[in-house]
């Protein structure tokens, strides 16, 4: 009875309509953000920080992204990476042509190109669905990421072709760049994902979240009811871009601070995609678990037989390491198809019930 | 709802306990990296670069007891030659503070190269990586000797004008470079646009995307185009690929020159005879019958300790031996840094300067082993590419055989477009120009 909710009454339409009805959930996950915030900058190792936190809260605001659109809006898209790229290149347009623009407002405005681009890739979903769909997508991935490498103007005419984030402060603390701390790097990240994972979980309980779920289960019993389908589309497209280019903006800023388009490939598409399915289709949490999944647990798995001090070559530890993850997937998918967020949700149904089970 | 506990259970392991790392390092020895690629699209070409890595160190720990008696400690971390693990990669290694680091990968140098003075560590990419790191007043932590992708591709032209009777022969003729479409085979266009403008060959460039195993249209094109030369900066299958692609159309393959990540056995086999002719550059002699191969053989794979067991055929390929000559520069770097430093564990600065100041004459190579695998080589706090020169290699079929003297790279054009490119890319970074006449 941990999840007891006898004697909270909802007295006012405020309260009825809150994110966490429930005060145990207010608890946890204010608790959790909190925790966030503080304990890893105070305690976390560089590693921890640079190598595994950062790439995580980067990821779990991709998979938010490709969750909107292809867990609520159901339009299956294959051209996450091409979006990243576009965000990505973007910031280091926007931030070497305008060096004294604060670098948050450089994230959420090579965000805003990114929609950009999303609604024009976001347009063949009017005509076709599902598998289609996600075949059209890709061409927006091998497109972006060939005209990324093909236009020396995207890259500032550097002969290498590689983009290399600047050092930039917020409030007088260097964020990017390699003289950032891990931890004000990270602390960015980390206020990104809160911030957005709160908007998407009050964009999918509003009007807008509905006529996605609409156009989701049945698009044409959703264009009787009066929801018009290519705005509803277009927009799931442009707001998951979005998501997708501020991500792809912080990969390179915040994580491997220069990148190529070799970083943004076809791979980067399916990683995310496998986040969402993991995690839990049109689900918010899921979007995080599932980017928590695919990001730590191969490196878990690099490091166990190390710190264990079983000695194995580092090839055929590459290769359990595949192996395993592989198995887990599938195992994962055979116990729980509906991903982690649902495992989280039978957790909470159990604790309402514990210690008496029926 | 067993398995459901189970899979809880792993999950909340995989998070709690996850990136638990080791960082056990017991005083008195000397930690040295090694990014490997064992696994992967780029494995043919990393496994012979980590042997010959682990060779050379168990070499040394084995006979001499390490550098000057101190005991090295390597390790190595598997990155697929992705830029993304090989941050996770350097991350966990860089807690047992490393003095250098081998990147191995263009791509990953890049990475590192803004990285470097801030967690000093040294930076050797040899042979590879951003070549207008050689001006050292720019990047004191980064290192690319013996040589860059440019000099590399101006010995290229220089060689060719030598087989075409001269270097004015070569106006009207034309040039082919196919590259791998990525920062390291982007590298060495600057340098072949620019002698194309100074000696009048038309120069075509011809992108391949990664991992390089679909060529067809860039192979039509050549054949539409019957260039005299083609000049291949691949990398791993690629190679392989191209070597095959240029046999199918029945290409003069000795015209076919790759620059030297694109000479190994491992692109020539593949191809069979049909590779007999082929070239490339390399800075380095290939075989094992250098003395430092037979130190190799007595110390570790007589008493079963050689990294490739029982195998010795593959001691001496090219990259294993290029590998040996890497590792063996870092660790003259290091001495060189003992003479002044005494021998103990050193810092970053400390084999920083050891690296600024290595000299490596005719006669240390002799008593390394090494006489005649490469040349003597001098590094300065601003040349920090050294004086080193190319030499082009061809396949017989069976092995590789030198079939050109040391060249030596048009340093009147590359060098000035380097200080060009330095001034570019360390304002890029935010550096200043350090004054190398103030330091010792």
């Amino acid at each position: 009875m941990i999840y007891r909710e006898a004697g909270q009454f909802k007295s006012t339409y405020a309260t009825d309509q809150a994110i966490f009805p429930i005060i145990q959930d207010r608890v946890v996950v204010l608790g959790a953000v909190v925790a966030a915030f503080l304990v890893p900058p105070l305690l976390g190792s560089e590693y921890w920080l640079q190598a595994v936190l950062i790439p995580f809260l980067v990821y779990a605001l991709a998979a938010l992204g490709l969750n909107l659109l292809t867990g609520y809006a159901g339009q299956l898209s294959l051209g996450t990476g091409g979006f990243m790229a576009v965000g990505a290149y973007s910031a280091f347009k926007l931030s070497t042509a305008f060096p004294w623009l604060n670098i948050i407002l450089v994230f959420l405005l090579s965000g805003v190109i990114a929609a950009l681009v999303g609604i024009v890739f976001g347009i063949p979903s009017l005509r076709i669905k599902g598998f289609y769909l996600a075949v059209a997508t890709l061409a927006s991935q091998f497109f972006l990421i060939w005209l990324f490498n093909k236009v020396p103007w995207f890259v500032n005419y550097a002969s290498s072709g590689t983009i290399t984030a600047p050092g930039r402060t917020v409030l007088g603390i260097v964020v990017t760049g390699p003289n950032a701390t891990a931890s004000a790097r990270y602390v960015v990240a980390l206020s990104f994902v809160v911030v957005f994972a709160l908007l998407a979980k009050n964009l999918v309980r509003g009007r807008v979240g509905r006529a996605w779920m609409a156009i989701r289960d049945r698009d044409i019993a959703a264009e009787i009811i009066g929801v018009r389908p290519l705005r509803t589309k277009l927009l799931a497209f442009a707001i998951s871009s979005f998501y997708c280019g501020i991500a792809g903006a912080e990969l390179v800023f915040l994580f491997l601070g220069s990148a190529e388009t070799l970083a943004f490939d076809i791979t980067q598409s399916f990683l995310v995609l496998f986040m969402v399915i993991v995690g839990g289709l049109g689900s918010v949490l899921g979007s995080i678990l599932g980017a928590a999944f695919i990001i730590v647990v191969p490196i878990f798995l690099t490091n166990v037989p190390h710190t264990l001090g079983i000695a194995l070559s580092v090839a055929i530890l590459k290769q359990l390491e595949l192996m395993v993850f592989g198995g887990l997937i599938l195992f994962f998918l055979i116990v729980e198809p509906h991903g982690l967020a649902r495992l989280w949700q039978i957790g909470k149904e159990k604790l309402r019930l514990w210690p008496f089970p029926h | 709802m067993k398995s459901r506990v189970l899979l809880i259970v792993v999950m909340a392991a995989a998070l709690a306990v996850g990136p638990l790392v080791s960082i056990a390092q017991a005083a008195g020895e000397i930690f040295l990296p090694i990014l490997t690629y064992r696994t992967g699209p780029y494995a043919p070409s990393g496994i012979p670069i980590a042997n010959g890595a682990n060779d050379y160190l168990n070499l040394l720990n084995q006979r001499d007891g390490g550098i000057n008696g101190v005991k090295i400690v390597f390790e190595e971390c598997e990155m697929q030659y992705d830029t993304k693990q090989a941050v996770e990669c350097y991350e966990r290694l860089k807690s047992k503070s490393p003095v250098i680091v081998n990147p191995y990968s263009t791509g990953v140098t890049y990475q590192l190269i803004p990285k470097a003075p801030v967690d000093k560590v040294v930076v050797h990419s040899m042979g590879y990586g951003m070549t207008a790191s050689a001006d050292g007043r720019w990047f004191p932590w980064v290192f690319n000797f013996p040589m860059t992708y440019w000099s590399q591709a101006s010995a290229f032209i220089k060689y060719v004008g030598a087989q075409e009777g001269g270097l004015d022969k070569l106006k009207g003729k034309k040039i082919a470079h196919i590259y791998h479409n990525s920062p390291y085979g982007r590298e060495a266009n600057p340098v072949l646009e620019e002698l194309a403008k100074k000696h009048g060959y038309e120069l075509t460039l011809l992108a391949v995307d990664h991992p390089g195993q679909e060529q067809k249209a860039t192979w039509l094109q050549i054949r539409r185009l019957n260039p005299k030369w083609i000049y291949i900066s691949g990398w791993g299958v690629m190679n392989q690929v191209a070597v095959k692609e240029a046999a199918a159309i029945g290409f003069a393959m000795d015209h076919v020159v790759g620059n030297w990540w694109t000479g190994t056995e491992v692109d020539v086999i593949p191809a069979g005879d049909a590779a007999k002719g082929y070239k490339s550059m390399a800075f380095n002699a290939p075989g094992a019958g250098f003395k430092l191969h037979q130190e190799i053989f007595t110390h570790l794979y007589d008493k079963g300790k050689g990294a490739y067991g029982n195998d010795r055929s593959k001691v001496g390929e090219a990259l294993y031996n290029r590998m040996l000559i890497n590792t063996m520069l870092n660790v003259e770097g290091i001495r060189t840094a003992m003479t002044k430093y005494g021998n103990k564990p050193l810092t970053g600065e400390q084999v920083r300067w050891g690296f600024e100041n290595l000299n490596l004459t005719e006669k240390r190579l002799e008593e390394l082993g090494m006489k005649g695998m490469l040349r003597p080589l001098r590094v300065t706090c601003e040349n920090h590419e050294g004086n080193g020169m190319a030499l082009v290699q061809q396949w017989d079929g069976r092995k590789w055989n030198i079939v050109s003297d040391w060249i030596e790279p048009m340093r009147d054009v590359v060098r000035p477009k380097l200080e060009e490119a330095a001034v570019v890319e360390g304002k890029k970074l935010g550096y200043t120009m350090r004054d190398c006449s103030k330091e010792k």
